[in-house]
């Protein structure tokens, strides 16, 4: 847990083929499938992904204290090290040299966060299709921006939406699917789709 | 009262962010920048610098920083353990009962939707700090950093941790003479 915890770079979600290797083929832990079960339940709970992998292979092999000991081993290296570069940074930070470089790294950060936001984007419209996906992305869009709620409760209501969109949505292509028989119809009940998704997320508020 | 806010910060903000750490990102910023101003935009920017040169999950090397700018190694043990434990906790205790609800078609949705609002979240953050180093250092400057450190992360793929490197030497050399 130590290695995967210093090798992984770029954030948890790339940790996770690492603490697969060391799981699975190099100490034979468990099984590949079984790796992959966890993985999936793990995603269906909110947090960092690699800190609960980390605790609940660390619980099945020694219980609470193997839990404990492989969050611990997962974190905390770089933890400190995170404490130690920036300070050592923040004291240095009225010399030019080092003015100078955290001017230049900035830039770096706005492209990283972009492209991160490009990958969610992407992501977005896979799982959902290009069309929801701009749809929702521009509500967020304007409950963030124009209308300035507070980001908690905009992910809040895109959690309780979630909950019942496949329900919402399937509900939809039945209905499209009804109304397909009519070619001057579908256009119509596809119309009256989005307005069943607008209400969808009413009620979630 | 600060203790109580550096867990519940970094506790709502791990709590929303499905999916892994790094789109807690956009959750963290809101409460250490614009609700609790334990930073400013531009210092969260160098946490991002650093916190992505060093190996690791994101998500708690932030919240080592800002608990240990906050109130220490106290605040460091305490934002810690409300960005892991609950979430860890939650996992091992749940393990059977998620076991009947990772196929159901709730859950599916809640990961599918939350997508695009994280997604709208981080374009949001990147024009605010954006902004910002535009204001820092100029557009020429910004700009042009910008465009080469995406040419290097997405044409080349260079390794983040080693753009970010270039950038700290390219700042100490040239940029230390600029501003």
């Amino acid at each position: 847990m130590l290695r995967t915890g210093l090798l992984g770079y770029g954030g948890g979600p790339s940790v996770i083929p690492l603490i697969r290797h060391e799981a699975v083929n190099r100490y034979g832990w468990m099984q590949d499938d079984e790796f992959g079960e966890i993985l999936a339940l793990a995603n269906a709970l909110p947090g960092p992904i690699a800190t609960k992998m980390a605790a609940y292979l660390g619980y099945r092999l020694k219980g609470v204290s193997g839990a404990v000991v492989a969050v611990l081993a997962h974190i905390l290296p770089t933890s400190v090290a995170m404490v130690a570069l920036l300070g050592f940074l923040y004291a240095l930070r009225h010399s030019k040299v080092v003015g100078g470089m955290i001017a230049a790294v900035r830039p770096v950060i706005v492209v990283m966060l972009g492209l991160m936001a490009y990958e969610f984007a992407v992501k977005a419209g896979k799982g959902l299709g290009k069309g929801p996906a701009l749809f929702f992305g521009a509500l967020a869009l304007l409950l963030l921006a124009a209308v300035d709620v507070h980001p908690a409760v905009v992910v809040l209501l895109a959690l309780v939406y979630g909950s019942v969109h496949l329900r919402v949505a399937a509900r939809i292509r039945e209905r499209r699917n009804r109304g397909g028989l009519g070619r001057g119809g579908s256009e119509s009940e596809a119309g009256g789709g989005h307005g069943t998704d607008g209400r969808g997320e009413g009620s979630g508020k | 009262m600060k203790w109580w806010h550096l867990f519940w910060g970094f506790f709502i903000a791990n709590l929303l962010g499905y999916g892994g750490g790094p789109s807690s990102i956009p959750l963290m910023q809101e409460e250490i920048v614009h609700h609790y101003h334990w930073l400013t935009n531009g210092q969260f920017g160098d946490v991002l610098a650093v916190g992505n040169a060093l190996p690791g999950p994101i998500a708690t090397k932030i919240a080592a920083f800002v608990g240990y700018e906050i109130g220490q190694w106290p605040g460091f043990v305490i934002a810690l353990a409300a960005t892991v434990v609950p979430s860890a906790v939650g996992l091992i205790a749940c393990m059977r009962l998620l076991d009947r609800y990772r196929q159901s078609s709730a859950v599916k949705g809640m990961t599918l939707l939350v997508q695009p609002v994280i997604a709208v979240m981080m374009v949001l953050l990147t024009w605010e700090m954006g902004w910002e180093s535009i204001q820092a250092i100029g557009w020429l400057q910004s700009l042009g950093i910008a465009a080469v450190a995406l040419w290097a992360l997405t044409r080349r793929n260079i390794h983040p941790a080693l753009v970010i490197v270039a950038a700290f030497v390219y700042g100490g050399v040239v940029l230390s003479h600029w501003v």
